[in-house]
């Protein structure tokens, strides 16, 4: 917070302190407000009278007073939930980001509202659509996700449909969302209930957020008549309609508008407008105890090839790695320098698997003479699977099994959707 | 100017204070996208929603939820080649722009303010649309400054730096469009204190203000470009925040009607609570009158009864207020506002329209209402007519506040009502973009190359010009000193003070944007080649206003006639021996000579006539 210089100052003050400071001649009077950590220790900031806040520079003639101690917070105000037995119930996880914010405007703090009677007061239409039950489970931006958050996302997946869910939302910060959502589809087993990943690309606390219409929509496929592990976020520009992804088959394909979310190399299975309606066969739901097949090879590597790269670097992977993705180029090749490495991975038994950075199509290992290189060297071709995909199922497969044939053969077969066998002409670049 | 008004109110009592808002000529304050209006077709609309947020107690605004609820949504037009995705709130903003920044001190320097030592963006809450992101980013950028006009000081608290909002293209109650062209443009918004003395010192300020804005070169011009709001109070009165202002010497004017308009609400207010008018009064009921006007011969209900019905309320106490103007018009442009109805009946106004005095006396025994009481009726759809009743009743019971805080248009010197005064501004950081730190060198810089101030422009004037302190200060004062500058560097043989006290004398077609500098110039010009006499200006700028050009205006003969006959005879005069010699071959020498001189303000065909009598009869002597 307050640092070097400029914490000299505030010796007793507190964030939230009402102050004085006097600096040049003049006396500013304010809300003393927090300092980002990034920012120099030459400045104080302050929340004037009229809502804006300003830095004052701190010099040998700056004097702050402390006028009047913050009041302590009032708590937040008891709201009813409104419980209708004949909702169906779902469970939101949270997992970090938030869903839905508050702003405290006397000091410009953004605060999540995560509980269910929080979640209510900020969008009460949810309460007509399900009865809501909430669980934190920690509070991690997404790119800091680890396949150890993953397993315990799954447990609690499971323990929710298990104990009355009739669907589960997992709130997550839309970064690593599709590797989430991939990890999902192939721990949880016998699964007769939908599992929604939900997002958002601008935060919360602005009005403008997608978070509230995505939430709404991932809960209407969270109580609807399907079975899996979707992502429902924004299909357009516009705030008009939701698309359901398959978890396997989702990608994060733009850094920041609300419709980044795509399926790649298939349709979505759906859309929510008010209703929703699904474009294709997304099973039935069913009674029976969901399972956690929740092992992970965690020492698995995704390594993208590119022009002029060093054999090193993919030499010290496989050294280190039970598994390789490799993301190659076109059809699914390397630079021939490369190829020592592969072998390498052979002779290691590290199994190699080929995905394409071009991310649409699929591999083929068998049309140039690279390709048949590394087919003779045992890389199990990834199909039209994503490259992270290809990463998530090869930690689950490598959880569960060590031997070559079986991982090369589940690899190439479909557990989730994760692979086609036919390439659609109507999927590129939607 | 309004002696009256100032004797009324004496010159300390009414509060008069203003916000400018001027936008900068650069790129978009948080990208990098042109600020660029644009009347072509929109290359795509993207449709969106705003949802209000809570406060840290858990606090949603009861009637904004109402109204999201209701499926309010916004239509946002766009083009791809000028609009990108931080205007579409699909990318976090960038900047502030450098070049906006440095504009905005600068004007903040001009104006005597202190600087912010560290500006902070803060998102101020708007969630009428206006802004695709739900808020406005704005920051203080500087305190204190003021401004000296002849009656005195004006303070100057503070000055902001903040994005443009969306141009406003159509709305009805679910949807209103925008287009995205105007948002993020850099605005300077200069706020004074309220202690602005008279009505005439309002105008003064706003185009010195103006004036100094233009000459930091750094402001976009134009209509729309800069935006003056008026507030005005009175004792008992309440602040309203008149916007629209588009001719500056409207100001006194509309002044002075909103502190009538204050005044009489005052007197409204005192008169219903002397006959003892509560709200509790003021009654919700809103009954259905359509069976009196059944056979109604009221053409306008007529009509409105094929697809609606013809609702009323009644108003205790109200009868004679409604009357006369000031509150049936209020009720009026609030009904306008909140239900969109355009047309309502009050009883102070009937028998009239077609409804005769004995629907007059059906409607006061349906509502029970009996003398001292007034109605108000709507022929409309039924949900529009409760909507508009409701409005009625709401706008009646806040006549027992007397002046409401609001916002109002100005429509030339009246306003009409917009919305009441948005509440405390709900302001947090905007946490996308860093704190801007306004270095020592940075300010070093500015400050050394300052546009020139009055005082030093006055006194470059006099001395380089020769125009006197008297001609040079009007003219830096009242704004044109670039347009003097200009025209100083074009005039040949014209007195500079000549220059400048037609500008002066032109000064009402300037100020109503009547006459544009490039028509001025080339009026100017005509007085400094001969063309025109300095008396014809005034009749050769009425003659522009009316849409004629500058050359026509001349060609017609407003430029004072030429004395063709003593003209010719000087020349001959100078001429003789050329004459003698050349004999009748000098018509057409002597002739040019004649047009170069009358620089077409007479006809060829009369010079030609003229000249060849006179020469003859000179020859024939």
């Amino acid at each position: 917070m307050y640092r070097g210089k400029a914490a000299g100052f505030l010796s007793g003050i507190e964030v939230g302190d009402i102050v004085e400071i006097t600096s040049e001649g003049k006396m500013f009077r304010g809300v003393l407000m927090p300092r980002n950590e990034l920012a120099d220790d030459l400045h104080i900031v302050i929340k004037l009278d009229t809502g804006y806040n300003i830095g004052i520079a701190v010099g040998d003639k700056t004097n702050v007073v402390l006028v009047e101690r913050r009041e302590p917070a009032q708590a937040a105000a008891d709201v009813e939930i409104p419980v209708d037995p004949n909702l169906p119930t779902i469970t939101i996880l949270g997992t970090g980001g938030t869903i839905a914010s508050k702003i405290d405007y006397k000091t410009g703090a953004v605060a999540p509202a995560f509980s269910a009677a929080e979640l209510h007061a900020a969008i009460p239409e949810l309460s007509s659509v399900a009865n809501i039950k909430t669980k934190m489970l920690f509070n991690i931006l997404s790119e800091d996700m680890t396949p150890g958050h993953w397993q315990t996302i799954a447990r609690e997946v499971a323990d929710a449909l298990n104990n009355g869910s009739d669907g589960v939302i997992v709130a997550h910060g839309t970064d690593t969302m599709g590797y989430t959502s991939a990890a999902l589809s192939f721990m949880l087993t016998g699964i007769g209930k939908p599992v929604v990943l939900v997002g958002s690309q601008r935060s919360s606390d602005r009005p403008s957020s997608d978070s509230a219409m995505n939430l709404l929509a991932a809960t209407r496929v969270a109580i609807a008549d399907c079975t899996g592990v979707f992502v429902v976020m924004h299909a357009t520009m516009s705030d008009d309609y939701c698309l359901i992804h398959r978890g396997t088959r989702v990608r994060k394909m733009h850094s920041s508008r609300r419709d980044a979310f795509r399926s790649v190399n298939t349709l979505p299975v759906g859309k929510v407008t008010g209703e929703v309606e699904f474009f294709e066969d997304c099973g039935a739901r069913k009674d029976g105890k969901v399972g956690v097949s929740d092992r992970l090879e965690q020492k698995v590597a995704l390594v993208k090839i590119y022009p002029g790269m060093s054999e090193e670097i993919l030499k010290e992977v496989v050294k280190s790695h039970r598994g390789v993705v490799i993301e190659g180029t076109g059809l699914g090749h390397v630079p021939a320098d490369v190829l020592p490495a592969v072998e390498r991975a052979k002779a290691l038994g590290v199994p190699v698997v080929m995905t394409s950075q071009t991310l649409y199509g699929r591999v083929d290992l068998k049309v140039y003479a690279t390709g048949r290189r590394l087919l003779d060297l045992g890389v199990i071709p990834g199909g039209d699977m994503l490259p992270e995909t290809a990463l998530v199922k090869l930690m689950h497969i490598l959880g569960r099994t060590s031997d070559q044939a079986a991982i090369s053969r589940l690899m190439q077969t479909s557990l989730c959707g994760e692979l086609a066998d036919v390439s659609r002409p109507d999927v590129f670049l939607r | 100017m309004f002696p009256g008004l100032m004797c009324f109110y004496g010159e300390k009592i009414m509060k008069i204070g203003f916000e400018i808002h001027q936008q900068l000529d650069t790129k978009k304050l948080f990208c990098n996208s042109p600020s660029q209006l644009r009347d072509d077709k929109a290359d795509f609309e993207v449709r969106r929603r705003l949802r209000p947020t809570q406060s840290e107690l858990g606090v949603v605004d009861d009637a904004a939820m109402k109204e999201f609820l209701k499926g309010k949504s916004f239509v946002y037009q766009g083009y791809n080649d000028s609009i990108c995705l931080v205007e579409l709130d699909e990318e976090p903003p960038q900047g502030p722009n450098e070049e906006a920044v440095e504009a905005a001190l600068t004007i903040a320097l001009l104006l005597n303010a202190r600087i912010v030592d560290e500006i902070h963006f803060m998102r101020k809450l708007v969630i009428d649309g206006s802004n695709t992101s739900g808020f406005q980013r704005t920051a203080v950028i500087a305190f204190d400054g003021y401004l000296d006009t002849d009656e005195g000081r004006i303070k100057i608290p503070t000055i902001c730096l903040e994005e443009e909002a969306c141009r406003k293209i159509t709305g009805d109650d679910n949807t209103t469009t925008y287009s995205l062209d105007r948002l993020g443009i850099p605005l300077v918004e200069i706020t004074t204190d309220p202690d602005i003395k008279s009505p005439r010192q309002a105008r003064d300020a706003t185009l010195t203000v103006g004036e100094l804005l233009r000459a930091t070169g750094r402001v976009k011009r134009g209509i729309g470009t800069i935006r003056q709001d008026i507030n005005v109070s009175i004792p008992e009165g309440a602040r309203a925040e008149i916007k629209g202002v588009q001719d500056l010497n409207t100001i006194p004017r509309l002044i002075e009607t909103e502190v009538e308009r204050q005044q009489g609400l005052v007197e409204i207010r005192d008169r219903l609570v002397e006959q003892e008018i509560h709200a509790s009064r003021i009654t919700s009921e809103i009954y259905d009158l359509t069976e009196i006007f059944k056979n109604t011969e009221s053409k306008v209900i007529k009509s409105q009864l094929k697809k609606g019905r013809v609702l009323g309320v009644r108003l205790r106490g109200f009868a004679g207020l409604l009357g006369g103007g000031l509150l049936g018009r209020e009720i009026a442009q609030s009904v306008k506002v909140h239900a969109g109805v355009r047309g309502i009946f009050h009883s102070d106004e009937l028998p009239a329209y077609g409804i005769t005095e004995e629907d007059v006396s059906a409607v006061h025994t349906a509502l029970g209402t009996g003398e001292g009481d007034a109605f108000v009726l709507v022929a409309e759809k039924e949900g529009k007519a409760r909507k508009a009743l409701e409005a009625v009743l709401g706008r009646a019971r806040l006549a027992l506040k007397g002046v409401l805080e609001e916002t109002r248009m100005a429509r030339d010197t009246k306003t009409e009502y917009m919305r009441p005064l948005p509440g405390a501004a709900r302001m947090y950081p905007e946490t996308d973009i860093l704190p801007y730190v306004v270095s020592e060198e940075l300010l070093t810089r500015l400050r050394a190359n300052l546009p020139e101030t009055y005082e030093e422009k006055e006194t470059r004037f006099a001395k380089n010009y020769n125009v006197g302190r008297e001609l040079s200060g009007a003219i830096v004062r009242k704004g044109y000193a670039p347009l003097f500058e200009e025209l100083a560097g074009v005039v040949k043989t014209l007195p500079l003070t000549t220059v400048a006290s037609i500008i002066l004398d032109s000064s009402k077609h300037f100020m109503a944007q009547w006459i544009m500098p490039d028509d001025f110039r080339q009026v100017i010009i005509a007085v400094d080649e001969g063309r025109i006499s300095k008396e014809a200006v005034p009749k050769i700028l009425e003659a522009v206003k009316s849409g004629k050009t500058v050359d026509e205006a001349i060609s017609e003969g407003l430029g004072g006639g030429v004395d063709l006959e003593s003209l010719v005879d000087r020349l001959i005069a100078e001429k003789a021996d050329f004459i003698k010699e050349k004999g009748e071959f000098a018509v057409k020498p002597i002739m040019g000579l004649v047009m170069k001189e009358a620089r077409g303000r007479v006809d060829g065909k009369l010079v030609n006539e003229a000249v060849k009598k006179k020469i003859e009869e000179f020859l024939a002597q």
